[in-house]
């Protein structure tokens, strides 16, 4: 597997702050719009990072008036600009697919910093 | 066909400019040398017989060994024959690279699927099963059912599919589509999937 993981690595991006699941983040995500191109911000949870090199992606959740919304980023995307480490979480869980059936309060995750 | 002998190397993504998923099958195509060229006057065909991998000196045999010194080749691990090339260009010795082939065109590949050992006909020959526990059934539901009628005729007919060995076959995959070429490295970057396993020889024909 060697010679492709040296492939994978090629074209897997370096540049993103190391961000865990729990984690605030925001993901800057270039649009097109017509024949322009600007970029749009998408804030929220991570709830799950999958795979490895070159097909690594995240499931990045928030709540946008009332619904929740989720958008999966591949880390090597040329869509995804920048991704901006918001606020780090407490969570005891790889994959918070539990944050889907809850809501309002206890829908929140607890900050790392505060014990 | 002109082609190349290669080795599956195994998936990854590619994205394109827009963002899309592009997913690939790497494989490492070449160099292959020429090993043997056969012509109409003497073999009664025309053909290039191309080698790749490597082997060593000791898992020779001697007819094997002497056909490598004649020609003051390295050893190769396998060898294959492929038609239609342009036999004035080419002479034993010369190694074709993944040049051969060209982004954006469709290719065949030709390979063995991976071994799934004695499989039922569900998962064989995509049988449904008996579809539930219920009316009276309750140990078979992958069970294949009848197999044939009863007094005509009187036997199970050839051909019937039942459960035995899977996989393990040689399998082609026709218009694969190139997406890239890394003509340094050898290597073909294939859409979508290849038959075999992760480091298997396959076969890539124009």
């Amino acid at each position: 597997m060697s010679k492709i993981n040296e492939i994978m690595l090629e074209q897997t991006k370096t540049d993103y702050p190391a961000f865990r699941p729990g984690d605030k983040v925001r993901v800057h995500v270039r649009v097109i719009e017509g024949d322009k191109e600007r970029i749009q911000p998408f804030e929220g949870d991570v709830i799950s990072i999958r795979g490895d090199g070159a097909s690594k992606s995240f499931t990045v959740r928030k709540v946008a008036s009332g619904v929740g919304v989720e958008r999966i980023f591949p880390f090597n995307s040329p869509k995804v600009a920048k991704i901006e480490l918001v606020r780090e979480g407490k969570v005891r869980r790889a994959k918070l697919y539990y944050l889907r059936n809850l809501s309002g309060k206890a829908a929140r995750i607890k900050d790392k910093n505060i014990r | 066909m002109p082609g190349l002998l290669g080795k599956k190397l195994g998936m990854t993504n590619l994205y394109s400019t827009n963002g899309k998923v592009i997913p690939v099958t790497i494989v490492e195509a070449g160099p292959c040398p020429v090993v043997e060229i056969r012509t109409k006057e003497k073999d009664g065909y025309e053909a290039v017989q191309l080698g790749f991998g490597s082997k060593k000196e000791k898992h020779l045999n001697k007819p094997e060994m002497g056909n490598f010194q004649k020609k003051n080749l390295s050893p190769v691990a396998v060898l294959k024959e492929f038609s239609d090339f342009d036999l004035s260009t080419l002479k034993i010795g010369d190694t074709l690279k993944a040049d051969l082939f060209v982004e954006g065109e469709k290719v065949k590949i030709i390979g063995t699927s991976k071994g799934k050992g004695f499989q039922g006909v569900v998962k064989r020959h995509n049988f449904s099963g008996v579809g539930g526990q219920t009316h009276g059934q309750h140990n078979r539901q992958r069970s294949p059912g009848s197999i044939g009628a009863s007094s005509y005729p009187s036997r199970v007919y050839k051909g019937t599919r039942m459960a035995g060995r899977m996989g393990n076959n040689q399998v082609t995959v026709k218009n694969s589509k190139v997406i890239k070429i890394d003509v340094e490295k050898n290597l073909v970057f294939v859409l979508g999937a290849v038959p075999g396993a992760v480091n298997s020889i396959v076969e890539i024909r124009k």
